[in-house]
């Protein structure tokens, strides 16, 4: 039999001015299964709460409802004092009278007739509620990094400082990412390797952290701090553990015709390699898809060369299994080629390059040392035209959003190449200059004033080649748009940055949602950001939008102070308000039929499909079952189900119901 | 019957905990007033509203229902809105198809941002319940004669 409390707050005069407080908890303490009801100036006082725990304690009750502020306000608090009154603290719930009630009604009897109204649905609730308790869910102490650029590195090693073990898998043969290939940085014009390389070093020689570079993840299942991860280590054909990294297998190479990714196809390499001299590990791989052993079993000369015998063709991939805390899903982006761009010639025009072209002819580790060269005759361009926004913001393309490192990069284009050749002339065509970080609008300047870049704002309609020339077909919106026509000896593309070709597969592999270009989703735009929907995978770098350096390290901070935050108890407590599948027993009287919607319509994936088996292993039936580790209580899985065999904890179908007959007077 | 100036209607909101429940709070700490006829039930997402229970208030009642959550995109458990809004255009085909009056049953979106679209929402759905008048569809059914019907195509 409930025996229920009632305790009417005045809040001070908020809810007392326009609502008969007194009136209220007269006519609650006639509801049915109430046991005792009175009113207060001040609740949420310490006087107030005192009041509540001695009335649990000498009416001997069995729920409270307390009519006061907003339970966004001070749910927390009378829960608590419920605690200390000796019940269950989800047996207590707030009538929400002042936000609802007395603070957007005057004075009037059907003010106080709704506080009554709102009293008894909340009676009618509390009748049917059952003691709840905290989930709580062990952690595993060890961190999964997924991607090995600036993002990953960062997130890695402020994890691994923290003193947890972190396991970084990298799916090319050295980590580094993008950030590697950079030549100099904005907006300071320092060298990319020289603040990349250190940090790469630190990774690999990290006690807390283990390096799997060449291998991808697998599988993803389990939650939050217990998940169960699979990793596939590619077969790298070289064992790293003998090779010294000493370069003889790949100088004996007969295959040297292979675009190289590293320097984004300006030159090549081999079939067994290194992918560039500071790589992290810098030992080679064999590319199979290439190599003469591998497509037609003959050769054999690396092997023949190896003076330690570290090559091994035979070979296989291998599988991992992985017990993780948490994941950070940094896998970086990609950007579209210069074959995307029908009208500046499907990329077949050699001097009409991208972005990450002009990056490696501009660095020192490049294809030309760093001398800025035309690729198809290797002559200095006198007449460089640079055209920001190359596929970004163009619906047209398919690609609505702002790349927003290209106005930065193309302005430090054009002054790589004006300091590195003072006579050339650099023309950018731009829509907008979006320069809003720290530094970066000063940059910009610096390129127009001091470097003396052109700026045409305009777009470019279509690029062709006319006596080894490129011709430039533009307008300047900023000069009544007149038509601007350039004989330029380079064209640098400014495209746009796009998810990785994988991105898709990946997000499916992990359950984490993602947007229509693949960009991985924070939980919350604003305040999540670098949080998946599920719990404890997080995001950091480009692979959830384009992002600089500076802004993918601190997203990489912040994801490695959320999983150092996640990992500082060794037992998670979560808020019991999860779904439940009805069991009875013996467990297959359960009433769900294993329709497995809930499973479909589930944000979360938190819906598993449970064999439920007889003592010799047949299976008796098919059923949901809710892993409470996962399960946020939206409760869309109770709404869907056909026959109500899954119910929400702290809003059960019976509680709902039971709130809606009493608004109508109709106690259940 | 009461006349229509005196009548007070019944307003049943079915709203989600993270916007519509915290735009009604924010209506209340910016002291906008309106109608008093409307009692918000609780729901952690509008994903969890059974159309059921929609059904449920007007048997027992309600004259005027209110369904209301985080806009599209905006939902606190990424999709829940969207599965109700689904639902909600399907439950309202059915309902229409047997005659049930669903100009009754409002369905809106309304932000933790948007204190004054709330008190606005409640204010022109009870005129709107105002002016069709208490719900007595449910009244002038004759259940036994309903009955009798169910039985007859039963046995058949």
């Amino acid at each position: 039999m409930a025996r229920i409390g009632v305790f009417i707050c005045h809040c001070g005069e908020n809810i007392s001015a326009t609502v008969d407080v007194a009136r209220v908890a007269e006519e609650a303490s006639k509801m049915p299964g109430v046991a005792y009801a009175m009113d207060y100036k001040y609740m949420c006082s310490d006087p107030g709460q005192t009041k509540i725990i001695e009335a649990i304690k000498e009416y001997k009750l069995t729920g409270i409802v307390v009519g006061a502020c907003s339970p966004r306000m001070h749910e927390a608090t009378f829960r608590k004092a419920a605690e200390k009154g000796g019940i269950n603290p989800f047996l207590c719930e707030i009538a929400n009278l002042r936000e609802h009630i007395s603070w957007v009604h005057p004075r009037s009897e059907a003010t106080t007739k709704k506080a009554i109204d709102i009293v008894r649905t909340i009676v009618n609730k509390v009748r049917q509620d059952t003691p709840l308790f905290p989930i709580k869910v062990p952690v595993t102490k060890t961190a999964l990094v997924i991607g090995g650029g600036i993002a990953g590195i960062q997130a890695a090693l402020d994890i691994a400082n923290a003193g947890h073990q972190v396991i970084m898998v990298e799916k090319s043969p050295s980590i580094g990412g993008h950030m590697s290939q950079l030549s100099e940085t904005f907006p300071t014009l320092d060298c990319s390797q020289c603040i990349l390389t250190p940090r790469m070093v630190e990774v690999a020689q990290h006690p807390n952290i283990t390096l799997h570079t060449f291998a991808e993840v697998e599988s993803v299942s389990g939650f939050v701090g217990n998940f169960d991860v699979k990793v596939r280590l590619k077969a790298r054909s070289v064992d790293l553990s003998i090779c010294t990294g000493c370069g003889a297998c790949w100088q004996k190479c007969p295959s040297k015709k292979i675009p190289d990714e590293f320097n984004a196809g300006l030159s090549f390499r081999t079939a067994i390699y290194s992918p560039f001299p500071q790589a992290v590990p810098n030992k080679p791989v064999i590319d199979r898809a290439i190599c003469t052993w591998f497509q037609k079993q003959k050769c054999g000369h690396c092997k023949k060369v190896c003076p330690v015998g570290a090559i091994n063709y035979d070979t296989e991939d291998e599988f991992i299994d992985l017990k993780i805390g948490a994941i950070v899903t940094a896998t970086g982006f990609d950007i579209k080629h210069t074959d995307f761009f029908p009208e500046y010639g499907y990329g077949e025009f050699k001097d009409v390059i991208d972005g990450l072209q002009f990056e490696r002819l501009a660095s020192a580790s490049g294809p030309t040392n760093g001398e800025i060269r035309r690729p198809s005759d290797g002559q200095i361009p006198e007449k460089i035209v640079f055209l920001a926004c190359s596929g970004s913001r163009d619906k047209a393309k398919g690609i609505e959003y702002c790349s927003k490192i290209c106005c930065m990069y193309t302005a430090k284009h054009a002054m790589l190449y004006k300091h590195k050749h003072h006579q050339g002339n650099a023309y950018i065509f731009y829509m907008d200059i979006r320069s809003s970080g720290k530094n970066y609008d000063e940059f910009v300047r610096r390129a127009v004033e001091e470097d003396d870049v052109r700026y045409i704002r305009g777009r470019v309609s279509r690029i062709y080649e006319k006596n080894g020339k490129l011709i430039v077909k533009g307008v300047d919106t900023l000069m009544n748009s007149e038509p601007v026509e350039i004989e330029a000896d380079m064209v640098v593309l400014a495209t746009a940055v796009v998810a990785n070709p994988d991105a898709e597969s990946v997000a499916q592999k992990m359950h984490i949602s993602y947007d229509k270009h693949h960009f991985f989703a924070e939980a919350h735009p604003k305040l999540k950001p670098v949080e998946t929907n599920t719990a404890g995978i997080m995001l950091a770098g480009a692979c959830q939008s384009a992002k600089d350096i500076p802004d993918a390290v601190s997203q990489a901070s912040a994801a490695a102070s959320k999983i150092i935050g996640l990992f500082s108890t060794d037992v998670m407590t979560r808020e019991p308000v999860v779904a439940v599948v009805n069991r009875s027993m013996p467990p297959m009287f359960t009433t769900c039929t294993g329709c497995l919607l809930c499973m479909e319509v589930c944000p979360y994936h938190a819906i598993e499909r449970e064999e439920i088996k007889d003592r010799t292993g047949n299976v008796l039936k098919i059923a949901a079952k809710v892993n409470a580790g996962l399960c946020q209580g939206c409760g869309t899985c109770v709404a869907f189900c056909r026959n109500k065999s899954i119910d929400l904890q702290g809003y059960t179908n019976l509680q709902m119901l039971s709130e809606v007959m009493a608004l109508l007077n109709k106690p259940f | 019957m009461h006349p229509m100036s005196e009548f007070e209607p019944k307003i049943v909101a079915f709203v989600c905990n993270w916007c519509t429940y915290a735009g009604a709070d924010l209506a209340g700490t910016s002291r906008t007033q309106y109608a008093p006829s409307v009692r918000i039930v609780r729901f952690p997402c509008t994903g969890r509203i059974d159309f059921m229970l929609l059904m449920k208030a007007f048997e027992n009642g309600a004259d005027g229902i209110i369904v209301s959550g985080c806009h599209p995109n905006d939902c606190h458990y990424t999709s829940g809105n969207f599965h109700a809004r689904r639902r909600w255009i399907i439950f309202r085909s059915l309902l229409d198809f047997i005659g049930f009056d669903t100009d009754r049953i409002t369905f809106s979106w309304v932000s933790a941002a948007e204190g004054k679209k709330w008190a606005t929402l409640v204010n022109e759905v009870t005129e709107h319940i105002q002016a069709k008048g208490p719900f007595t569809d449910l009244d002038k059914l004759d259940f036994d004669q309903l009955k009798e019907q169910y039985d007859e195509t039963i046995t058949k």
